[in-house]
């Protein structure tokens, strides 16, 4: 096989290959690594690339291979790791210029599962700083770029993940969503991307943004390889206390079953009209259709409180990073501001996070240091609690209906790099459909749906389940890609510009 | 920080003023693990050994909550006749310190573990139920330790290093209600407060309770209103409060100074104060009227506790007898009299007399032993009764020695001092001092013939019928014996030789 060849096969594709002995890993991990070099100085997907762990971690796959020790179902396919993990012994910043030069001493669980299932982590991957973003802009390494249209964002927070796959870099990739930084870049970037059920998957090593919210979920450029990376990270771990203590749903059956027949599927009323390009409405409403032909029932559900989502998101999760960002103090670890010996603590801790943080970092911080203060938090974050409930409420009268509720995953396609980047608020509305899954820790993911007319750029169709009902996602977005891989006689992203 | 303090009599301020008490007890759970990851407690260790990227806040790491600092927690709760919350949260307090590793400290805010408990303590014959608003759980911060300056504090340093150790350990906050109506006995009511509380925690092995290693810490809250007021005055908290002494001062010291502030038509800043253990009086600390606001909110990174009812009561039905119910059977058992009871509490030596009882002997000489004698040597050593080197079942072989007659009180003095020097077991002490009584007769025979020849007079008086003058033969006999001699027998002897009756 030439290098192309295996850096556009799937990561089950190459798992079998490597298992059967017809490539070996370090082959796999070089035709990976020459695409990196070949692409990434324009795609910026990554952040940080470890050619000799990668190699070294290939090595190990072949040599246990050649030992007969039994291979798990992705051992030896490249994975790109968002840089929001860490990762022992490999640079980790979150985005952020306050971490910069920063070393784990450890890995985070999901780090950690994959090197035990044989995933040959490539690098890391850019992220929109401390995963406050929707477009990488907020990185403070620059922003990386969409393989579709290289002035376009990739989206985010996850940008660099979702990159790296449309750019064939990695099969596979992490990402963490926290209000849409999986499925929002996966739609914009036509791939795959899961959110996993909160709790379904450890946040242990993962920096956090939002801790009520934060949820690591798998990349990839189809619905089976998505499954497989969900399976092999996820499940109970005792290092996370909000880590749900229940098997592993069926995700990987429920890919590779994919039909839809007699399934009830629900149609978010709310989310459509104005703000929405009239191109995703289209691909959005056809992608319906096709569920109904595919033999599902599809009806209108109506989510009246998803209007408040968010508002209701944009006081939680600054809340909530307000506090988690607190440790950044230069004191342990990390830039270190104005230490010349007549500072106190409290000025160097000052100065290093006037410094280290970037200016949406910092929007957030004070925004969630003042819903949280007292005599407004009742108003602020108390309110925005209850809107929280009644969002799940939502969820659970709809889920009483359907099995699944779908919508666009995202108002527009990916957007040009600098539109949002001085408009907050426009910014914020690339979330819109997907932070509801986020307040309430349901399962949602996003499958491609084809291309806007008016732009040529890639429409996500999310699918929302209830939690721990993963593979009812995986479900929908199989018959779906199998539908529309069989009318476009490949799958969406060869019909991408190439990047060599 | 020079205060220019004025203060009032103690006696003066009392006639004027009515105290008002509240107490914040700080105990470090003894549990083996920290209380939100798998590191080490133990105290002393070499700096920043016991740490691990949990609690130096690593950026990712999360905190899991450790179960047994929950369920020592519901028991002190239980023990202080708290409610025990079926549902509860962790909080997050957040503020900036460099010994703080989060920056946050998990604890608990508006949903305490336990509440609307009490516990009873009695000061001279008087018994005062202290109210228990809340026992609630958290963690430990790390400790600073300021180098250069003349003070040990931060003003003045060169440079500060941060011992995390002590980060993450478990921390039980234990809050009274406002104590009122104590009047004059306010500083012995928090003194007693806080020894009852040590005992119970002791008694329930949550806590080696050390007040010196900081394993047991008060804050003091004292505030002062015009007899006759019903308006609260302003209170000040009192830190660094390390010993039981420390604690009675540090009420003493506050009523003093409260009522001279106040008396001079002054106002009581509310405040954060020291307690300056060498002069027993209290600096300012960090005034408290710019309130820090600590956006207190739900902790989202662990999970709610619900503790499970029948799980809470097999805890309250596993209680050990607690210090109070202790003390009342002791006394019904050993048939002591107040005073007795309370000289043997205030000595701090119930442990140690019932668990020389234990060891076989009477409650009458495990006590006579361990207040008298060991006392006295404890407080010329400068050191607690129980850390006296000698332990009860070592006692308890002394006085056996002594009632069956080997030993006598002055020898047995002897053996307890060789015991305190290192000198090895009861006996070998005896066996090596060559210390036991010579009672028999051929011994002492001519040890009383030599006493009586040499004070011919007393022994004519003897003969004469005035017995009572037998001491003086009896004296001269222990001290040619060194006091080796059964007193009992040397005395019969002597009779016997002047043909008297005893």
């Amino acid at each position: 096989m030439t290098s192309s060849e295996l850096t556009h096969r799937t990561a089950a594709e190459l798992a079998a290959a490597i298992a059967s002995g017809e490539v070996s890993a370090v082959e796999v991990a070089s035709a990976h690594l020459d695409r990196i070099s070949a692409v990434d100085d324009r795609v910026r997907a990554f952040l940080h690339v470890d050619v000799e762990g990668a190699l070294n971690q290939a090595r190990e796959v072949d040599r246990r291979r050649a030992q007969g020790e039994p291979l798990g179902p992705l051992a030896g396919v490249p994975i790109a790791h968002k840089d929001v993990f860490t990762t022992r012994g490999v640079p980790t910043t979150a985005g952020s210029k306050i971490l910069e030069g920063w070393i784990p001493p450890y890995d985070a669980t999901v780090t950690e599962r994959l090197r035990a299932a044989g995933l040959v982590i490539l690098g890391k991957t850019n992220m929109d700083e401390f995963a406050m973003g929707s477009s990488t802009e907020n990185s403070a390494y620059g922003p990386s770029r969409n393989p579709w249209d290289l002035e376009r964002v990739p989206g985010g927070s996850s940008g660099g993940s979702s990159a790296a796959v449309a750019g064939y870099e990695a099969p596979l990739a992490t990402g963490t969503d926290t209000g849409g930084s999986i499925r929002q870049p996966a739609a914009v970037c036509g791939i795959v991307g899961a959110k996993p059920t909160y709790g379904g998957s450890s946040r242990y090593g993962v920096i956090a943004f939002a801790s009520s919210l934060d949820t690591p979920g798998p990349f990839a450029r189809n619905v089976l390889d998505a499954a497989l990376l969900h399976e092999a990270f996820s499940g109970h771990d005792p290092m996370d206390s909000t880590s749900v203590d229940a098997p592993v749903p069926p995700v990987v059956e429920a890919a590779r079953r994919g039909d839809v027949a007699g399934m009830r599927v629900g149609v978010v009323r709310e989310f459509a009209g104005e703000g929405y390009q009239p191109g995703v409405l289209t691909r959005f409403n056809e992608a319906v259709e096709l569920l109904e032909s595919l033999g599902a029932k599809v009806s209108e559900v109506s989510c009246p409180n998803f209007t408040t989502a968010l508002p209701a998101y944009y006081l939680i999760s600054p809340s909530e990073c307000s506090s988690n960002l607190a440790r950044f103090d230069a004191m342990r670890y990390g830039l270190r501001v104005g230490d010349d010996g007549t500072r106190s603590a409290e000025e160097v801790m000052a100065l290093t996070r006037a410094a280290g943080f970037g200016p949406e970092v910092k929007r957030r911080i004070i925004l969630g240091t003042y819903a949280l203060s007292s005599g407004y938090y009742d108003a602020y974050y108390g309110s925005a609690q209850k809107v929280r409930t009644l969002i799940a409420r939502d969820f659970t009268a709809a889920f009483e209906q359907v099995d699944v509720l779908v919508s666009p995953t995202t108002p527009t396609t990916a957007f040009p790099i600098g539109e949002r980047a001085d408009d907050p608020m426009a910014m914020y509305r690339a979330d819109l459909c997907t932070i509801p899954a986020n307040l309430a820790g349901n399962a949602a993911l996003s499958v491609p749906c084809g291309l806007a007319p008016e732009d040529g750029l890639p429409v996500g169709l999310q699918i929302m389940a209830p939690a721990l009902a993963d593979d009812r996602t995986y479900r929908v977005a199989a018959a779906v890609e199998s539908a529309l891989t069989a009318r476009w006689g490949a799958e969406l992203l060869t019909k991408a510009p190439s990047l060599v | 920080m020079a205060d220019t303090v004025s203060l009032m009599k103690y006696d003066e301020a009392l006639t004027r003023f009515e105290p008002v008490l509240g107490l914040e007890t700080h105990v470090e759970l003894g549990t083996a693990a920290k209380m939100f990851c798998g590191c080490p407690t133990g105290f002393g260790a070499a700096p920043n050994t016991q740490v691990c990227p949990v609690c130096l806040a690593l950026p990712g790491a999360l905190p899991v909550a450790n179960a047994s600092a929950i369920e020592r927690t519901i028991r002190i709760g239980l023990a202080l006749n708290c409610s025990i919350a079926e549902w509860c949260r962790f909080a997050r307090k957040n503020y900036f310190y460099p010994d703080m590793p989060k920056n946050y400290q998990i604890s608990q805010y508006d949903e305490p573990l336990c509440t609307d408990g009490h516990l009873d303590v009695e000061v001279e014959g008087r018994s005062f139920r202290v109210g228990i608003e809340r026992v609630h759980l958290e963690e430990d911060t790390g400790k600073s330790l300021h180098v250069g300056g003349a003070t040990g504090r931060i003003h003045g340093a060169d440079h500060s290093l941060v011992d995390y150790n002590r980060a993450g350990i478990p921390l039980v906050e234990i809050v009274t209600r406002p104590i009122e109506g104590t009047g004059e006995l306010a500083p012995l009511v928090a003194r007693a407060y806080v020894t009852e509380l040590r005992d119970l925690l002791r008694a329930l092995d949550v806590s080696d309770v050390r007040m010196e290693q900081g394993s047991l810490r008060c804050d003091v809250n004292v505030s002062l209103m015009e007899r006759g007021a019903s308006q609260w005055g302003t209170r000040t908290e009192t830190k660094n409060v390390n010993s039981l002494r420390s604690v009675e001062r540090a009420v003493r010291h506050e009523i003093e100074r409260q009522a001279a502030v106040l008396a001079d038509g002054g106002r009581v800043v509310q405040e954060t104060r020291h307690f300056q253990e060498n002069t027993g009086t209290t600096a300012q600390g960090r005034s408290k009227e710019e309130a820090q606001d600590y956006r207190y909110f739900p902790e989202p990174d662990l999970v709610p506790i619900a503790p499970a009812r029948d799980w809470v009561e097999e805890l309250r039905a596993g209680l050990p007898e607690l210090p109070a119910a202790r003390r009342a059977r002791v006394q019904r058992e050993w048939g002591l009299s107040e005073l007795e009871l309370r000289d043997l509490v205030n000595a701090e030596a119930l442990d140690l007399v019932e668990e020389t009882v234990a060891a076989g002997a009477t409650s009458g000489d495990a006590r006579k032993w361990w207040l008298n004698e060991l006392s006295r040597r404890a407080t010329a050593a400068e050191v607690a009764l129980a850390e006296l080197p000698i332990t009860p079942a070592q006692v308890a072989r002394v006085a056996a020695l002594v009632a069956e007659g080997s030993l006598n009180d002055k020898l047995a003095r002897q053996v307890i001092e060789g015991v305190l020097a290192g000198e090895g077991e009861p006996d070998a002490v005896v066996e090596s001092r060559g210390l036991r009584v010579v009672s028999d007769d051929s011994a002492l025979g001519a040890a009383v013939d030599d006493a009586i020849a040499a004070n011919p007079q007393i022994a004519e008086k003897v003969r004469s019928g005035k017995v009572a003058a037998a001491g003086a033969l009896v004296g001269a006999v222990m001290k040619a014996t060194r006091g080796q001699a059964d007193a009992g027998r040397a005395r019969a002897l002597i009779l016997e030789r002047l043909g008297v009756q005893g």
